[in-house]
Parts: C-alpha cells; structure tokens; sequence
C-alpha cells in the first residue's frame, strides 16, 4: 500500500500553498491541522518533485512478487484479417514488432482468429513474423469478445510471449483489456511509442490530457505486457519476396458456443456522410473552376480515401451538398490530414479547418492567406500540379 | 431489470500542459464535471427501466467530489448512487479500477445489465468497461449503439454493436456489459423537481473495508500492474514551409509528402 506521509514539522505557508497548487487532482488540501492529503491523491508524483524541503515523503511497499520475466519471450500480434485481406493495422503491428525483437532476436508471433482464414495466413506469411499461429472455427467467423479471449488466453499460455500487441480498432478495443484483466496485468491504450528494454519491459509512450501531455507507462512486475496502437502509427512490415512464417494451426478451445455471446447478424456498414469524423479531408475552393478540376480533386481524395469537402462559395453555386461546406456557417473539421485545393483561406473557413493536424495547401497565388496556416504550401497551377500527381501515383503505385 | 451504471467526474476542460522547464501539470482551475459519454449510458438504463421496469443504480470511484456527479445522476433519474471512496483506491490504474468496480457490482447484489460510457474523455482508453466484464465472469460488447429488446425468456439482451467495417446484432446472456457511444441517444437533463424531492439521500459511500475482497494488494497504486515513469510535453512542430516550382517539382513532393505520411 503506498501513499504520501506529510512530515507536518516542516510544513510552511510557503511551501504548502505551492505543493497544493502543483497538484493536478486538487488533493493536496491546506487547513489547521496541516497540510493533508485526501482521497483524490492518483500518486502521480508531482508533488514529490517540486517538495524541496522535505514535506513529502512517499512511503511504497515493493511488490513481493515478481513474474520470471526469462519465462515470458517474443511479441505475439493479434491480426485481423477479412477473407484473404489482411488489415494494414496487422502489417503495421508487425512492423513495429519485428524493429523491436531485432536487437534481442526475440521471435515475432501472429495469431490469426476467425473462420476459413486460411488464404489470409498464406498472404501473413510474407511480412516477417517467426510463427502464425491460427484459431480456425466456424464459431469464430465474426468478432466475439469472450470467444476470442479464450482463444488467446490459451496461446499465451501456451507460447507465453512478453508483449501482446493489438490494434485500437472495435476487435482490439474490446479484446485486449478483458486480456489483461485475465492475466491481471497491465494494459496501455493508444500507444504512439514503444521499445523494449534488456530485462525485456516494454517502454510505452501514450498521450494523456487529451494529448497535451505525453506518458511513458511501464509493465515491470507482471506479464504479458499488453499495449493497442492506432491506425498508420507505425510503419508496415514490408511484403518478403519469399514467405518466412512457420505456420501452426492451434486448436479452439471447447465450449465456445456456451460463453452467453453470439454474434447473430452482420451488416456491412454504409458510408456515412460526416465530414466533421473524417480522418483526411481534400476540401476544394473557388480556385477549382469546372469539372475537370473538380474530378481531379475527387480522384485525389479517392486515393487517399479522403472525404471531399469545400468552401462557402461551392454550395453556393450548386456544386456541393449544404453538408459537405467546412467553415462558420458549415462543419468544423479535425483531420489528421487536409489538403486544400484552390482555397483562398477566408477567416470563415479558416476557423472550421485550423486545428487540423496537418494541412497542405495548393493555391496559385502566393499571396493566399490559407499558406499562413498551412504546414506545406504548394504554390502552383492545381491543373498543373494534380493530373503530374495522378500520373506519378499510376507510374510507382500505391502502398496501401 | 436491475441497471448499474458506471460514471466518472472528470475534468471539465483537457486544456492541461506540461511546463518545459520545471515538469509540471499546469491545470486550468479544478472545474469538473460527469463523463459526457456517461450521461449516455445513464440515458440507455433510463429508457430499459421505462420498458422492462426494474432499478438503476449509479456507481462512481473516486474522491469525495465525485459525490457531485453521483447527484446529477441522481437527479436525472436514478433510483440510487454508490461512490467507491478510500485512500486505499489512489493511484489506481484500468485493472485495480474495474476491479474496484467490480467488486462494487457484486456487492451490490443481483444486477442484469452493466452500462459503461465507450470512454472518459480524461483516461480516453475506453478499457475499463471490458476489464469489469472479465472480473465479474459476464459477456460484454463494446460501442453499443441500440439495446434492441431483452427476453425475459431466455434472459437476454438482442443489441447492435458498432464495429469498424460493419454492425453486428449480438444476442447477450444476462447478466451482461455494454458501453455505448455518444449521440445513440438524447439524456434528459436533471430534474429540479427530484433535486427538491430526493435532497442529498441515497448516495452511500463504500470503502475497502465495504467489500467483499479486501486485500489491501488488489487495490490503488499496489494493484496496478503499469507505472506511469514521468509525464512530458508532446513535441510540436510549427514549421511552416511554401514551396514553388513547376507542375511537376510540385507533385513529386506532393507524392514524397503523403508517402511519408503513410496516406498512399
């Protein structure tokens, strides 16, 4: 049990009000008797750094047990595959996984769970992993949490690797943390960082606060560390000439049917018209004159699986739906990518895209406002710059 | 049908930052208030009780502050509240949590349905819920987007499950967990009338000493199996860069560009 011990002898005005106002959970409490900690002290330790005189002490019992951590080896990969396709979440998990294990040639596993997934496996094969391990039964055709979970509690118990990598996808979400809580260990959301250190703990980094503050997290006492990590963090594992992974087909686990959970009917999902969600934004302006410069912004945003969006003067002129207009009296918009295509960059509009992570601009004129909030501005001829791009794609592919 | 609800207070803004210099959580004021997504699954167990009859019950952990969004849940509709309140607790990470939670439940006694927020907008790991599932042995589903019926018969919910590609309709044996997302529905606001009625009654205030397991080591700071090594601030690049060239040169760093950014 640890917490906090107020040494009250050394307690001054001074030195009271500025431990209470360092502590983000207003737990540090002045009144007559002191200086007091109460219930909403989350041990952060701020407090403790910023107590030059010794008010604080922080009193920690060590866990008595620790896991034999040389028992626990290798990162195992939960994929997720649909028919022979293999998500790039997967590939970008192994990616991240195969740099790790370099350095200690620790293997790399995947396991592959759903039904008649053999294709899928075939394809795996050729990005890198030591081992797939495959859970194929018609029980497991559609994502169910607890069935799942008994297919994986029983290859960790089986192979018992360090690390437990998923994606922070609706599958990974939902499997992962009822993981951890099995094996009562730890489990790191949203990872935007990892490493692994010599004794084998995995050194994860997430945002925190609503990503104004980043929070590196360790796992040192328990195993398997698991961790989740979004969509085109990490680089992908690169596609082998030749496959590397031993295949080793598992056997589910009886009495799946009999967890409480079935999975009874599923329907693809239509596209939704939301552009205030949309990870990349291609968002046209007046600079985009006729047809052919419209159907060059929509083969762009194509490409990128982009949704297209556009200024004020667009709906205006009958060429865009009313839903589709970013700005004041349209949508406010937050991608992580958004490139603007022949946007002047009115304050308007400004002010429905700004806090986008990153903006491109395209715009003839140099003197566009919509360069001062831009990352890249690419000055130049939309007509000019888009159809070399298109033609750039054709010539050397895309890789996702 | 009997309805816990999981709430949390959480800070009213996330506009939080990190000092360069000396490491410190610069937090503007103390200002908290419920989980947004929170009011969501309180508005789900309102619209069950409405059909099928039955109890719902708040519950929250935390500080003693955390009283205050165990009222508003209160006076918006809930028959009863429980915070979950010891030093014991401090420090807790997703696995002591829900298991503090959980703990909670079972004392609580016989209970058909747990409904959870998909996420705070604090701890934004969504993992609670899912973890609260396993130690309480019940199924879960995870971004319910309708409770579509429950048979009495058989015991089971019938919901939709909102997944990346597609909507599942799940069929969930009761006792069960489910957290939803915003916008599946509309909650109602608290109500002055129950505020005047029910007062500061029904909340009751447990701690370790109030549950079933109490073994210091599964608890708080002593339980949690992660360790947050330091905080620091995310590194920003405000670089502006404009580039001119032909068609041509322009494309060829549009292409690198989005490369690069792992978007084609």
């Amino acid at each position: 049990m640890a917490y906090i011990e107020v040494n009250q002898e050394k307690v001054t005005q001074e030195n009271a009000e500025r431990l209470a106002s360092v502590c983000p959970f207003g737990a540090i409490v002045v009144g007559e008797a002191g200086l007091t900690i109460e219930s909403g002290c989350r041990l952060c330790g701020l407090c403790l750094k910023a107590d030059k005189d010794g008010v604080l002490t922080l009193v920690e019992d060590k866990p008595s047990v620790t896991v034999d951590k040389s028992a626990w080896q290798g990162i195992a990969v939960l994929a997720e595959c649909d028919g022979d396709q293999v998500y790039p979440i997967t590939l970008e998990l192994l990616g991240k996984a195969l740099e790790m294990a370099a350095p200690s040639g620790a293997p790399v596993f995947a396991v592959v769970t759903g039904w008649k997934v053999s294709s899928a496996v075939e394809n795996l094969r050729y990005y890198g992993a030591d081992r797939i391990y495959v859970y194929d039964d018609s029980l497991l055709e559609h994502f169910e949490p607890l069935r799942y979970t008994v297919c994986v509690t029983d290859l960790i118990q089986k192979v018992r690797p360090s690390v437990v990598m998923a994606g922070a996808t609706s599958m990974g979400r939902s499997l992962a943390p009822r993981i951890a809580a099995r094996f009562g260990t730890g489990i790191t959301a949203d990872c935007t960082g990892l490493a692994i250190r010599e004794n084998g703990d995995l050194v994860q980094t997430r945002p925190a606060f609503g990503g104004n503050i980043m929070a590196q997290i360790v796992t040192p006492h328990t195993r398997p560390q698991l961790c989740t990590v979004r969509y085109r963090v990490f680089d992908a594992a690169p596609r082998r000439e030749k496959p590397t992974a031993q295949v080793e087909v598992m056997q589910a686990p009886d009495g799946l049917e009999n967890l409480g959970a079935q999975v009874l009917d599923v329907l693809a999902k239509p596209k939704e018209l939301d552009i205030s969600e949309a990870e990349v934004i291609v968002a046209v302006g007046r600079g985009v004159k006729d047809e052919a410069g419209l159907s060059l912004a929509k083969r762009l945003a194509d490409i990128l699986g982009a949704q297209l969006a556009c200024t004020r003067p667009m709906v205006e002129n009958g060429w865009f739906d009313p839903r589709r207009q970013i700005g004041l009296s349209g949508r406010t918009v937050k991608p992580k990518l958004i490139i603007t295509i022949g946007v002047s960059g009115a304050v308007q509009f400004a002010a429905g895209m700004d806090k986008s992570e990153f903006i491109i601009s395209i715009n003839n004129d140099p003197e566009a406002s919509i360069f001062n909030l831009s990352h890249i501005g690419l000055v130049g001829d939309l007509y000019e710059v888009l159809p070399a791009f298109m033609e750039k794609v054709e010539r050397e592919g895309l890789i996702l | 049908m009997n309805i816990v609800v999981c709430i949390k207070q959480v800070p009213s803004s996330s506009n939080v930052e990190v000092d360069p210099v000396t490491g410190v959580l610069k937090r503007e004021g103390a200002k908290s208030k419920m989980n947004p997504y929170d009011l969501f699954a309180l508005e789900q167990a309102f619209l069950l009780r409405e059909r099928y009859g039955g109890t719902v019950a708040a519950l929250s952990m935390g500080p003693n502050q955390a009283m205050e969004v165990l009222y508003e849940a209160l006076y918006m509709g809930a028959d009863s509240g429980v915070l979950a309140s010891d030093r014991r607790f401090a420090g807790a990470d997703v696995l002591t949590t829900s298991y503090t939670l959980a703990q909670c439940v079972r004392k609580m006694g016989k209970y058909d349905l747990v409904i959870c927020g998909k996420q705070t907008t604090d701890g934004d790991t969504g993992q609670v819920g899912p973890e609260m599932a396993e130690w309480l042995e019940i199924p879960h589903a995870c971004d319910v987007t309708a409770v579509d019926s429950f048979s009495e018969g058989e015991g089971a919910f019938i919901v939709k499950v909102n997944m990346d590609h597609s909507i599942h309709t799940v069929k969930l044996q009761a006792p069960c967990l489910i957290t939803v997302d915003k916008d599946v529905n509309t909650p109602r606001l608290p109500s002055y009338l129950r505020k005047k009625r029910l007062g500061k009654a029904y909340i009751s205030v447990w701690s370790m000493d109030d549950l079933p397991d109490q073994d210091e080591s599964h608890y708080g700071l002593a339980g949690s199996p992660t360790q947050v090594e330091r905080i620091f601030p995310p590194q920003v690049s405000d670089d502006r860069e404009r580039f001119t060239g032909t068609g041509e040169e322009l494309a060829d760093r549009l292409y690198s560009l989005l490369r690069e950014k792992k978007r084609i």
